[in-house]
């Protein structure tokens, strides 16, 4: 079955038995990207510690790999100073899931810009200055539905 | 673990019996159709029987209104394109419901873009053609009005007599696509008042490769593939014997066990409608009683249809849905929209449609698997929770 949608044995066994799975009350940071008109909707929670990302949780609506990138960057970013936690890229996600199919490299693979928009949070909210993105981290699906080739 | 294959209406697997019947055909000395020697009218016979066979299917008045094309999509081409193009003089005015299958809506769109003027029907939240619409959108330049005898996706049957009294107060032909339909309810189209009618091999139990286009005595259609004149000359092109075999023999088979299979299917479906409909903000898609025996779709609030789909075939069951992520466009299904859900609704939905592999002590085993699906995606969404 993953053969046909084109899915690696790693993006299957993230979606089968994704890790970090739910919210947090406290959290000290939560990011929230996508649109569920376009069919994702993705949300990370973190505990910070010491600059470390302490915990990690995420809930997601979407597709295969929009659960299994959500259930891989909970992994990579968990116990990673926040520094670098900001330096992981979509790409970065994808590659450790050894791929994702082309098609699903823009729509669901969102789960990195969650990441970073958990710890801008954070960072906000303690009052440090945010560097803002020139693209917004929000969900790329700006279309008008008629097609959805940008998203 | 047992595979349990709930995906009919993408394809169903030829029947043993089909096989058997049409393999001489692929692999035995037959003969083209069109030569005169001996071997040749083999072939011819091969597929004579076949028309015969077709044309009981759904009670022609003659064999010879069947003709054999490559696909149920070659058929909807020829029965739209051919009758609209046949029919230019009397006006350029072409109409269809909004949840017909593409091959019925792309040529449709083709027309458009060659002057034709293209009006699109809507349904109601059941999918049913809205008729009263269906009535304003009509004139007497309306040369080809195309309706579905049942929606592949979401099971509807729609009121076919009906729609032919009101298509043929002004309107000219009706075209009935019954692919979803063929082999599954009794079709006449002598009673139901059909001009041109699409049926396909491959979606009861035949080979890939052959379908049919039903062409009423006195209805008026030119070819969209010019060539040799087979198939009094609205089809060109060597006839696929094996596939036109197949097809007659599936036919026949479809009208002998009909009502058998459609008693035992219904029974099943109406069974899992009961027990996954129990599972909170779940919904039926399409008419809950004019709906396909074998027909059960649903769409579940909170999460998406193409993790349904991974999380239902992990535990050996096969499903289909109209998510985006499933499509080649990324748009959810147009039949999903056009009954009214909104997007985040269209991505949560799955079809299930039984055939003859399935038995009814599947469903305790379907309803557990669906149960456990639902359970362990919304979890996981971040939908739904407050």
């Amino acid at each position: 079955m993953a053969q046909q949608i084109g899915y690696s044995k790693k993006v299957m066994e993230h979606f089968m038995n994704p890790k970090n799975v739910g919210s947090m009350d406290d959290a000290d940071g939560h990011g929230k990207v996508g649109n569920p008109v376009c069919g994702d909707l993705m949300e990370i929670f973190i505990k910070v510690k010491d600059d470390k990302i302490e915990d990690i949780r995420f809930q997601t609506f979407g597709c295969g790999s929009a659960i299994a990138t959500s259930s891989m960057v909970s992994e990579m970013a968990k116990g990673m100073r926040l520094d670098e936690a900001m330096k992981i890229t979509r790409n970065d996600v994808a590659d450790e899931l050894d791929g994702l199919p082309p098609v699903k490299m823009h729509c669901s693979n969102l789960a990195a810009d969650a990441l970073h928009e958990a710890i801008k949070d954070y960072k906000r909210k303690k009052g440090e200055m945010v560097e803002e993105e020139e693209k917004p981290a929000g969900h790329t699906c700006e279309h008008n539905h008629n097609h959805c080739d940008t998203c | 673990m047992e595979r349990i294959f709930l995906d009919h209406a993408s394809v169903t697997p030829v029947d043993a019996r089909v096989l058997r019947f049409a393999e001489p055909y692929l692999a035995g000395g037959y003969g083209n159709p069109s030569s005169l020697h001996s071997v040749g009218l083999e072939a011819r016979r091969a597929i004579e029987d076949a028309r015969t066979k077709v044309a009981d299917l759904i009670n022609a008045e003659k064999e010879k209104t069947i003709l054999f094309t490559s696909g149920a999509t070659e058929a909807n081409n020829l029965a739209i394109k051919g009758a609209a193009l046949r029919n230019i003089g009397k006006g350029k005015r072409v109409v269809s419901s909004a949840i017909e299958h593409m091959s019925v809506l792309n040529p449709m769109k083709d027309l458009q873009k060659n002057e034709f003027e293209l009006t699109t029907v809507p349904v109601d939240s059941s999918g049913i053609v809205d008729l009263e619409k269906l009535e304003d959108s009509l004139t007497r330049e309306t040369t080809v009005t195309s309706i579905m005898y049942a929606n592949n996706e979401i099971g509807t049957i729609e009121p076919i007599r009906e729609i032919s009294e009101i298509v043929h107060e002004k309107g000219l032909y009706l075209h009935v696509d019954a692919t979803a339909a063929a082999g599954r309810i009794p079709i006449d189209v002598q009673a139901d008042g059909i001009d041109l009618l699409t049926l396909s091999s491959n979606d009861m139990y035949g080979p890939q490769g052959a379908g049919a286009l039903y062409v009423k005595i006195g209805v008026r259609i030119q070819p969209i593939l010019p060539g040799g004149g087979q198939e009094r000359g609205l089809r060109s092109g060597t006839e696929n014997i094996f596939a036109i075999a197949g097809m007659g023999e599936a036919a026949r088979i479809a009208r002998e066990e009909m009502g058998a299979e459609s008693a035992c299917l219904s029974e099943m479906r109406d069974n899992l409608i009961e027990e996954i409909l129990k599972i909170e903000e779940t919904y039926l898609t399409g008419h809950r009683t004019k709906r396909l025996p074998h027909h059960a779709s649903f769409r579940f609030s909170h999460i998406e249809g193409e993790s349904i789909l991974l999380l239902m075939d992990a535990q050996g069951i096969q499903v289909s849905t109209g998510s985006a992520c499933s499509s080649k466009t990324l748009e959810p299904s147009h039949v999903l929209l056009a009954i009214g859900l909104k997007h985040e609704e269209a991505h949560g939905s799955m079809v299930l449609t039984l055939g003859r592999s399935n038995t009814i002590e599947q469903v305790p085993r379907v309803v557990d698997a669906v149960d456990k699906m639902v359970d362990k995606l919304r979890k996981i969404s971040s939908l739904g929770k407050e």
